[in-house]
């Protein structure tokens, strides 16, 4: 019982970073319906970058994102300007193969200099663990929780207490609306889309410590962080956290009573199970044409 | 209509020089080990003309009903380790007997696509394309884990012939990938003929609007992609048995979902040739690429180069591209005023004259 509860702590912990990295995918896709099918490899720039910086100048991982996250954002902008935009017609489809080609080359250029093997980001805190009520529990994960819950906290505060987060929530209502009451969308969708790419990179960082990666571990955690915005709906930010709390939990303890070989195929089972009885998935919302 | 003067590009003059041309093909596709018989051309053939059938299986899907499936590889890699488990089981000896196999892994697939699909089907655009994505994630890990009976990420071993060596090796799968090429054209080519094409062309242009006029979208969504999934799985079962060694990580790999997707893009989606012409033009390419660059991974670069090329220049791909030009230059030697008409209708089928699905779909 004591594991169950130990991995159901761990689960909340980690389901914090997916939150994290989830919110900034489901945030591109409100507003503007794409799928950035190429999340994954930019959480795994992200931590390549911290890596870089880690190895030239010794930065602690988690100082580094004061360089990265708007290196990121700024590399994020520029995807949007040069392969976003231009799409103007069958959006929704071609978005998926312009991203996944990102995906791809993001993934040759990271093969080419840092090789495919495999690395992982080092600090104190990868280690090092104190004890609550006889659970260990390593202190990356306490921050890592931390830090994603500051940034999803800022995010939140940005979509609900300031005005630009209120133009990015009426774009997310209705693009053409949002347009009509003096909304600037395309400037909207650039940032948007820079935000969500500096999350990924905050996410990159947690997600570098906890697990060792190659340029080729972006497949594994894009299959994961989109399961999660499925069942939390497109487009929900709050579904998403949700949904990511709900999956690694499931997925930690899964993989104290049954095995861990099987714990990554919860996901798919939960996301089997959500799409027979709810296919719009936790808070999404089912429109004619969307869902 | 048909015009004699004799430059002017005729309708009959076009159906002509395509047949012309796919005659050309089919005659150099069917002696081609002939005139290059050494392996390393021979080898190359066989993954051409097995992406030439599988960008024309997706594209059934894919391109007639709008549905991306960017999971496709999961049928594959099915297709694959079934046939791999039934030639290990029933302790088949190599030669041309287990190609009878090939049907059988097709029907295993069949039955496999209709679960998945009935799952799938029950969302729509970017959903789908997610939950596809899943769904191969999903296979791939059931490869790894179910290890007594793939043999996980140790691999599954199938025998190979013996008496194929040297330079025949390559050809009796080079001729099977072939044939299963030529059946998956001539069924999308039926199929872009049939009132049932004509359903799936209507679902993709407006699916509520083909629902009200009659086209049982569910049905026929569920069929298309059986038989795309199906046609799929019988090109994995002839990979098995030619690469005779299956990793979960390589069969159920998600660059082959995308790579028939990239070949039909840039062929032209929803047409038949299309996707033959995206696989002739890229699948050389890409391997001479892998083969040149593979060990720096920059050969995923390039990849990423031409999809991305292709989708900002050519979003509608090189047959409907090329159908327009043709259009315009003949519609500018008749130089009528009531050649207008139509014509600018946003259809990307392209080797038709234009008209949308529902316009065919109103006069029968």
């Amino acid at each position: 019982m004591t594991l169950v509860i130990e991995a159901a702590v761990l689960g909340v912990l980690t389901g914090g970073v997916y939150a994290l990295m989830a919110s900034g995918l489901t945030l591109i896709f409100g507003v503007m319906r794409i799928i950035n099918v190429g999340h994954g490899a930019l959480v795994v720039l992200g931590a390549y970058l911290s890596f870089a910086l880690f190895r030239s100048l010794h930065m602690d991982p988690f100082l580094s994102l004061v360089v990265t996250m708007p290196v990121m954002f700024a590399l994020g902008v520029v995807l949007q300007l040069v392969f976003i935009r231009p799409l103007k017609t069958d959006r929704e489809a071609l978005s998926v193969l312009v991203t996944y080609a990102l995906a791809l080359g993001i993934e040759g250029v990271l093969g080419y200099v840092f090789t495919t093997n495999f690395v992982e980001l080092r600090a104190w805190y990868e280690t090092a663990s104190f004890e609550v009520f006889g659970f260990h529990i390593t202190w990356v994960y306490v921050f890592g929780f931390a830090l994603c819950l500051t940034i999803l906290g800022a995010l939140f505060l940005m979509l609900y207490r300031t005005s630009f987060g209120g133009a990015i929530r009426a774009t997310m209502l209705n693009r053409t609306a949002a347009q009509l009451i003096g909304v600037d969308v395309d400037r909207v969708a650039a940032i948007a889309f820079g935000i969500g790419v500096a999350t990924a990179a905050a996410g990159g960082v947690v997600f570098g410590i906890t697990n060792a990666f190659n340029p080729g571990s972006h497949y594994d955690l894009i299959s994961r962080l989109l399961t999660i915005i499925v069942l939390g709906g497109l487009g929900s930010l709050r579904g998403a956290v949700i949904a990511a709390l709900i999956m690694l939990v499931s997925e930690d303890i899964t993989q104290v009573l049954i095995s861990p070989v099987w714990a990554n195929f919860v996901f798919f089972v939960i996301l089997v199970v959500i799409l027979i009885v709810r296919p719009q998935g936790l808070y999404g919302v089912r429109v004619r044409d969307r869902i | 209509m048909s015009g004699t003067r004799t430059l002017a590009i005729t309708p009959g003059r076009v159906t002509a020089l395509k047949g012309l041309a796919m005659l050309l093909v089919a005659i150099l596709a069917l002696i081609l080990p002939l005139i290059a018989p050494d392996p390393a051309t021979t080898g190359m053939a066989v993954f051409t003309v097995m992406y030439v059938g599988l960008a024309s299986a997706w594209n059934i899907m894919g391109g007639y009903t709008g549905y991306i499936s960017l999971g496709h590889a999961a049928f594959f890699g099915f297709g694959a380790y079934s046939f791999g488990l039934m030639i290990n089981h029933l302790n088949m000896a190599p030669g041309y007997l287990p190609f009878v196999l090939v049907p059988v892994a097709g029907l295993l697939t069949a039955a496999l696509a209709v679960g998945i699909g009935w799952v799938a089907l029950r969302t729509r655009a970017a959903t789908f394309v997610i939950v596809t994505i899943a769904f191969m994630f999903m296979l791939q890990l059931l490869g790894e884990n179910l290890v007594k009976l793939t043999g996980g990420g140790a691999g599954l071993a199938l025998p190979y012939s013996h008496d194929w060596g040297g330079d025949f090796f390559n050809i009796p799968y080079y001729y099977a990938m072939l044939a299963l090429a030529v059946l998956t054209i001539g069924v999308s080519w039926w199929i872009r003929r049939s009132k049932f094409g004509l359903g799936l062309l209507a679902i993709r242009d407006d699916e509520d609007k083909a629902l009200a006029v009659g086209v049982p979208t569910r049905s026929f969504k569920l069929t298309a992609f059986v038989i795309s999934a199906v046609l799929v799985g019988m090109i994995g079962a002839v990979y098995a048995y030619y690469v005779t060694y299956l990793y979960p990580q390589f069969a159920f790999d998600p660059l082959i979902g995308i790579s028939m997707v990239l070949m039909a893009f840039l062929g032209g989606l929803g047409t038949v040739s299309g996707p033959v012409i995206g696989a002739l033009l890229l699948e050389p390419a890409q391997m001479e690429f892998a083969y040149r660059f593979g060990a720096s991974r920059l050969y995923l670069v390039f990849y990423a180069a031409v999809f991305l090329i292709v989708i900002l220049l050519l979003p509608r791909g090189i047959v409907p591209s090329v159908a327009d030009l043709v259009h315009s230059w003949r519609r500018r030697r008749q130089a009528g005023p009531t050649a207008g008409g139509s014509r600018n209708a946003p259809v990307s089928a392209g080797e038709e004259p234009p008209a949308t699905a529902q316009q065919r779909l109103a006069s029968p």
